[in-house]
């Protein structure tokens, strides 16, 4: 029994978490909140620098050649530091669609130039205020050519590619487009958390390339979808984490009625079950880091445990973090409202909390696993 | 990251497994332990097993030699619980002594007190039983009131202990008591260990809400009425008696762990069945909701019980996160108890006549005792806030008060 991760996968780790505390931590997010950009652009040259865009590049394509297991700890990280870059969109999605389902033709052109930085890409699946299914896409391919209009893209300002779900005869195809190309419209649209930037893309007969079997763009999605769950849920974690020490550091020093606050029972509760929710949303993450990195069949079970338990710890984690702050908690000052932004950004950003719980209970419905350990 | 046995671990569990499957059955389901018996033909099929396993060197397999064991690591004691608990043997017996008696006897009994009591402990021959808990004692226990009293190289004590599980088919146990009332609360209390069949002695069972009394491993009142204990059956040093039983509640949070009983299958299996008019729970979203958040619970203990055994496979030492374990189990069965009876409608309250009370029915009547035995939500939530996230302890009122002084009424 090894549920852990190795000494090399815990060094990484351990050098990514001095890296954003050398970086700036927290600071970087609320500058780019300040600041009404995009990302933070410095960071994420320095990330590129790091190798971190390669990780999963197979050295073939000039890249690092790793695991999955390497990218969990990364997010964990990533997730601690709220760091504001595109990584998520270029690393978890784009690199992993074109890693698992393009041509070869295309690997050669863009993996290294991920790894380089040259290249950022994202993904585009919502059209409107509910879930994207099969059957409700209006995005759609004709010739090869895409038109509609995506909303909620993560980081397409900053994005030189996408990968894109669309209609087509055949069902449904992933797609991949440039986004210089002229046909293309890209708004930014304001959202709760302005430490991450999301766009309105349309498309007017807009060259693509299809990027996996035509027609199977919906199961590709789906696993895309699934192996970014894990990775997004070790972001959520770290961001529980977070959450959590920074209430338990201000409940040490805050005093009210002549002692610590963290002294009295209705603050230890809370953050007692802020732990107990940590503690059981990063073992599923575990559980999620296992099923991504061997591949095994029960990812999407995996992956739906991973996501739901660790959406609701972040969720817990940053609303209590506010509460145990009181007042100054609800200061933009303080940094409470960064971990409240995200997770609420990061509950949505793959589908709802619903979506997922759904996504479990079908999974439950197929599979007879026993969870008896 | 896998979930395989190292080569030494699998040798062990085979060889676990090749002796188990020699002397046990393997259990056919997973849902009932054992069919109803009386005590004490329990007691009986619990001892020979006991013993079974006692020649066999698996009864306290981390023992040292001398003592009967075969000087396991922990993850061979996990191993051997794992393929254990495939089969269908007597439990709800031994826990206690082997798990909270057992170790105190071990750290604080002297040799020749050592080599009369652990062997038949861990043989089974004789049954021990912990005496903390008080009336006016629960979470609170190092406020106990039971006193001691030196008379010539014995002690004399007078009191009353409650929540004994096991007291009435008990040969010994652990008692904690008050040597000095003019000391503070902690300072006052001094260990010892007790012949239950010592004159003076009176054992009454406890009815609880579930209705039963005395069954099984179930609970009682211990009345000391002027019992005489040898000096040499102290454990510890006169005042250190909070000290010790520090020790053992360490061992019980681990004894106590899991709440066994209806979980995430069983609430899934019903879900899936269809009614007279073939419909099926699974269908109401509701229903899907509850599913989906109990599987991410009992997932996540199952995977948190893995990273404490990948610890202890490594030989690290594991990490707090198991302290989580009793606090989402318990009250998970409580919710899973209250949705099997409610998924029957106004049916869901009627007992069986024949079958008695199902299976969800009893994990909701269980699951208040759970929640309360070996630490309570609330004393649990203060030992994960103090001990794993070091927050201060709670300002006591008793502070510093000889306990005789301390408020026991408004």
């Amino acid at each position: 029994m090894n549920l852990d991760f190795s000494d090399d996968q815990k060094y990484l780790q351990d050098e990514a978490r001095k890296f954003f505390d050398k970086e700036g931590g927290l600071s970087n997010a609320r500058n780019v909140m300040d600041n009404a950009q995009e990302a933070d652009q410095d960071l994420w040259k320095k990330i590129v620098e790091l190798g971190w865009t390669g990780i999963r590049v197979p050295e073939a394509y000039e890249g690092l050649g790793l695991g999955h297991l390497e990218l969990c700890v990364i997010a964990e990280e990533l997730g601690r530091s709220l760091a504001p870059v595109p990584f998520s969109s270029s690393v978890y999605f784009f690199t992993e669609a074109l890693i698992k389902f393009a041509s070869e033709d295309i690997k050669l052109d863009l993996l290294p130039k991920l790894v380089s930085g040259e290249v950022v890409g994202t993904y585009a699946i919502a059209e409107d205020m509910h879930q994207a299914t099969e059957s409700n896409l209006n995005v759609a391919v004709a010739s090869d050519k895409l038109s509609g209009t995506k909303i909620a893209v993560p980081d397409a300002g900053m994005a030189s590619h996408m990968v894109v779900v669309v209609k087509s005869s055949t069902g449904t195809d992933l797609r991949l487009v440039d986004l210089a190309d002229a046909s293309i419209t890209v708004t930014p649209q304001k959202n709760l958390d302005t430490s991450r930037a999301f766009f309105k893309v349309e498309f007017q007969d807009t060259p693509s390339k299809l990027i996996g079997n035509a027609g199977e763009g919906w199961s590709n999605i789906q696993h895309l979808l699934d192996q970014a769950a894990v990775l997004f849920a070790f972001e959520q974690v770290g961001g529980s984490q977070s959450a959590l020490d920074m209430a338990k550091a201000y409940s040490m020093e805050r005093f009210a009625f002549g002692r610590q606050i963290g002294s009295y029972q209705a603050i230890k509760h809370k953050l007692a079950d802020m732990y107990i929710a940590v503690t059981l949303a990063k073992s599923n993450c575990y559980y999620g880091a296992w099923a991504l990195s061997s591949e095994s069949s029960e990812l999407p079970l995996a992956a739906a445990t991973a996501r739901v338990s660790a959406t609701k710890a972040f969720q817990l984690c940053s609303k209590e973090n506010i509460q145990t702050h009181g007042g100054n908690g609800f200061t933009w000052e303080y940094d409470c409202h960064l971990f409240y932004k995200r997770s609420k950004v990061l509950s949505v950003l793959l589908g709802s909390e619903a979506t997922w719980k759904e996504k479990l209970v079908t999974n439950l419905e197929k599979t007879n696993t026993l969870v008896k350990g | 990251m896998d979930f395989n046995d190292t080569p030494d671990q699998a040798k062990f569990r085979a060889t676990c497994r090749e002796w188990l499957e020699e002397n046990a059955e393997l259990k056919e389901n997973k849902s009932r332990g054992h069919l109803e018996t009386s005590l004490e033909e329990h007691l009986k099929t619990a001892k020979t097993w006991q013993q079974k396993k006692y020649d066999a060197g698996w009864a306290m397999l981390h023992w040292p030699k001398e003592y009967g064991g075969i000087e396991a690591s922990p993850i061979e004691r996990i191993i051997w619980g794992q393929e254990e608990a495939k089969f269908n043997v007597p439990g709800g017996i031994f826990e206690i002594g082997l798990g909270m008696c057992g170790p105190v006897m071990m750290q604080y009994a002297s040799d020749e007190q050592k080599d009369r009591y652990l062997a038949p402990m861990a043989k089974g021959k004789e049954i021990w039983c912990q005496l903390f808990s008080e009336p006016a004692a629960g979470s609170d226990v190092a406020g106990l009131r039971s006193k001691a009293e030196k008379d010539g190289d014995d002690w004399i004590i007078n009191g009353q202990k409650v929540w004994t599980s096991g007291a009435h088919y008990s040969d010994f146990g652990i008692l904690v008591v008050r040597h000095d009332p003019d000391l503070a609360k902690h300072k006052g209390l001094t260990f010892f260990f007790v012949d239950m069949k010592s004159p003076g002695i009176t054992v009454k069972p406890i009815k609880q809400i579930t209705g039963q009394a005395g069954s099984g491993s179930g609970f009682n009142e211990v009345y000391f009425d002027d019992v005489r204990i040898p000096d040499s059956q102290r454990l510890g040093e006169i005042g250190d008696g909070w000290k010790v039983a520090i020790t053992t509640l360490m061992n019980e949070r681990l004894a106590v762990g899991d709440a066994k009983g209806s979980d995430i299958e069983e609430a899934l299996i019903l879900s899936k069945s269809k009614d007279d008019a073939g419909e099926a729970l699974i269908k109401n979203d509701s229903v899907r909701e509850r599913l989906a958040d109990w599987f991410c619970e009992a997932n996540g203990l199952k995977y948190t019980k893995f990273r404490t055994i990948s610890a202890l496979s490594k030989g690290e030492a594991p990490g707090p996160e198991a302290s989580i374990t009793k606090i989402v189990s318990a009250n998970k069965l409580q919710a899973i108890g209250n949705f099997g009876i409610d998924s029957g409608d106004m049916a869901g309250m009627l007992i069986d006549e024949d079958d008695g009370v199902s299976s969800f029915q009893g994990a909701w009547l269980g699951a208040p005792g759970l929640r309360i035995a070996g630490g309570t939500d609330e004393i649990l939530r203060n030992v994960i806030a103090e001990r794993v996230l070091g927050l201060p302890q709670d300002p006591r009122a008793d502070k510093g008060l000889a306990f005789k002084d301390i408020p026991t009424k408004a």
